[in-house]
């Protein structure tokens, strides 16, 4: 026969006593959105390998292929094309594994974890916030390793020169996770996911300027990279670390020309601006589909 | 304010499902009503297709209903949904784990999703794992569990906010009998130290048994709801199970002398008659067919199910093929 646990009150039909109601509905819902984010940090902590193979790429573009191009690039001064490239392969490195952490949002559904999510008293905005949060703020300490090889390539370890890059890359990661994300709302299935994250990350990569610079382009090329988001990514970082270096005039003019639209230089703050402005759009449409099609 | 649910803890009126299909609409669950007395362990069954899932979804706030209504721990599933969420555990036939987190870290995530707070949910956490026996593996990563420690924790997670109402839909499919027979006790054990309503839904009637009452679902519409035992007492009728030489004669012949109609089902021919050990020598004097084994069956809850869908439990899972020697027999 069954004895009653005496501390059980009649009336609460869990086995303890019950939960204090739940705090104004504002707060419990970025506090989801938090708990959603802290699980994709967990995840990384417990995925070593993924943060080595990750790493692998970007070292090989800025070491091999830096090196060996910077052969017969001329800068025009005493600036290593190595020294040119590392900016735009750090945006490069966050960009593949921000969309990478985006996308991991068709995994959650295949193995069966977004049920879990969905079933839980939030709201589906507070998933997909965390979601890109989570995933950016992953992608950005994985690039972390990265910008230590900042002194390899002959740039200073100034303190305010890492602080901004950090924030780029962040911003950069932010960007790249929430396209991700948007194309998981739509992309159903794993075998789907690969090859169309594969159409948009290559492009983005090859016309955001990160690779080689954007001075002197021909029109058609020129408007492509103007209109790819990463650009305003990779150009600030670009421009925050040959600021760090004495250049000469000529080297100015080659590796960090002025980005413009229809003849306006745009500042670096509005470059960023744009970049933010953009990101936040993507989210919140992200937020929509995934409430309307989940 | 109140968080209790005196009476009801489900409460399902002229509930109806409808999908579009191509260009006909389908009706998946036709206006049902169902009431499951708080402190139950309520058993729902029925064929795939019958419309169980679309139930379950409804009343766990997956999918909103057509029309009609469901108050789930006292809240109504479409305007109260968070309220009812907090208030339901799930556990799903899907397994729904993070395979690369820990036992602990997945309960945490679960905790923190429903608002627990810090010292509540170590309680909790450390209570829940304790009871399905998985306290001494609470930091490994789950991708290491075998699938009946998987559902364990699953079930364990279900119950970390102390829900009013645990929906377990099919828990043990695919698992092995002592791994099912484990998973019950844990049912039990909750059952007789808390008041939780367990809405269950299963494939195997002995686990059916378990069950206060039960619901068979068919077409949409609730078929039968009853105690298990007045749903076998309903029947009564015997299930006499024949191996012969010739099942088309033997089927003629036991139409013909006994009167009765029977089928061919699992490549036995079978017949239902109130006192079945009365009717084995007259099979044996009348048939005229050799007969190799007979085997009468007191009704279980597997004839309970035949006769209200028309099929056995197992048969459901696929095309409907076998003739039914029960059949027009409510």
């Amino acid at each position: 026969m069954a004895s009653r646990d005496t501390t059980a009150r009649p009336d609460a039909a869990g086995p303890v006593d019950l939960l204090p109601e739940v705090r104004s509905d504002m707060s419990h819902q970025l506090r989801a959105a938090w708990v959603v984010t802290r699980r994709e940090l967990l995840r990384l902590r417990q995925d070593k390998a993924r943060m080595v193979t990750m790493l692998l790429q970007p070292v090989l573009f800025i070491f091999v292929m830096g090196t060996g191009l910077g052969s017969i690039v001329d800068t025009g001064g005493d600036v290593s094309f190595r020294t040119f490239l590392y900016p735009g392969v750090l945006a490069t490195s966050v960009l593949f594994t921000a969309a990478f952490a985006g996308i991991s949002l068709v995994w959650d559904r295949e193995f069966g974890f977004l049920r879990e999510m969905m079933v839980a008293p939030i709201s589906r905005a507070s998933i997909i916030w965390g979601k890109c949060f989570g995933g950016a703020i992953v992608a950005t300490v994985q690039s972390l390793v990265l910008l230590a090889l900042l002194g390899t390539v002959g740039i200073p370890y100034a303190p305010g020169l890492i602080l901004a890059l950090i924030g780029c890359l962040f911003l950069g990661a932010l960007l790249l996770t929430a396209l991700g994300v948007l194309l998981s709302t739509r992309i159903k299935t794993i075998q789907a996911a690969m090859p169309v994250s594969q159409l948009l990350i290559m492009p983005m990569m090859f016309l955001s300027g990160s690779l080689f610079p954007i001075a002197n382009l021909p029109d058609w090329l020129s408007v492509l990279t103007r209109l790819n988001p990463l650009t305003y990514v990779v150009q600030p970082m670009r421009h925050f670390t040959l600021d760090h270096l004495s250049l000469t005039a000529v080297e100015q003019e080659r590796l960090l020309p002025h980005l413009t639209w229809f003849g306006w230089a745009v500042p670096v703050g509005v470059q960023l601006l744009a970049v933010a402005v953009i990101t936040l759009g993507l989210i919140s449409l992200a937020a929509r589909v995934f409430r309307t099609t989940e | 304010m109140s968080n209790t649910v005196r009476g009801a803890a489900i409460e399902v009126a002229a509930l109806t499902k409808t999908y579009k299909s191509g260009d006909h609409q389908v009706e998946a669950v036709k206006g049902i009503d169902l009431r499951v007395e708080a402190g139950q362990t309520y058993g729902f069954l029925g064929p795939n297709g019958a419309g169980k899932s679309t139930t379950i979804e409804m009343l766990c706030t997956i999918r909103n209903p057509t029309s009609g209504s469901a108050r789930v721990a006292g809240y109504d599933v479409v305007t109260q949904r968070d309220q009812v969420r907090r208030r339901i555990g799930l556990v799903f036939q899907q397994q729904t784990l993070d395979l690369q987190l820990t036992a602990e870290q997945n309960l945490r995530f679960h905790a923190d999703l429903y608002g627990l707070g810090r010292a509540d949910a170590e309680r909790r956490i450390a209570e829940v794992l304790e009871m399905v026996a998985l306290a001494d593996r609470r930091s490994d990563v789950v991708m290491k569990f075998s699938g009946g420690m998987k559902r364990r924790l699953e079930i364990a997670r279900g119950l970390v906010h102390a829900p009013q109402v645990l929906f377990l839909d099919e828990p043990t499919i695919g698992l092995d009998p002592q791994t099912r027979a484990a998973i019950w006790d844990y049912l039990h054990d909750l059952r007789q130290r808390t008041e939780i309503t367990v809405f269950v839904t299963t494939h195997y009637m002995d686990e059916a048994e378990h069950c206060d009452r039960i619901a068979i679902m068919d077409h949409g519409e609730i078929a039968v709801e009853d105690t298990p035992e007045a749903l076998k007492s309903s029947i009564g009728t015997d299930r006499i199970a024949l191996r012969t030489d010739d099942d088309e004669l033997a089927i003629a012949r036991i139409r013909e002398r006994l009167g009765v109609e029977a089928g061919v089902h699992e490549g036995q021919v079978t017949i239902a008659v109130p006192e079945g050990a009365q009717v084995v020598p007259r099979l044996f004097t009348e048939l005229g067919v050799h007969i190799h084994s007979v085997t009468v069956t007191r009704p279980s809850l597997d004839d309970v199910f035949m006769t209200y869908t028309g099929r056995t439990i197992r048969d459901s899972e696929g095309p409907q093929g076998s003739v039914n020697p029960f059949a027009g027999r409510r």
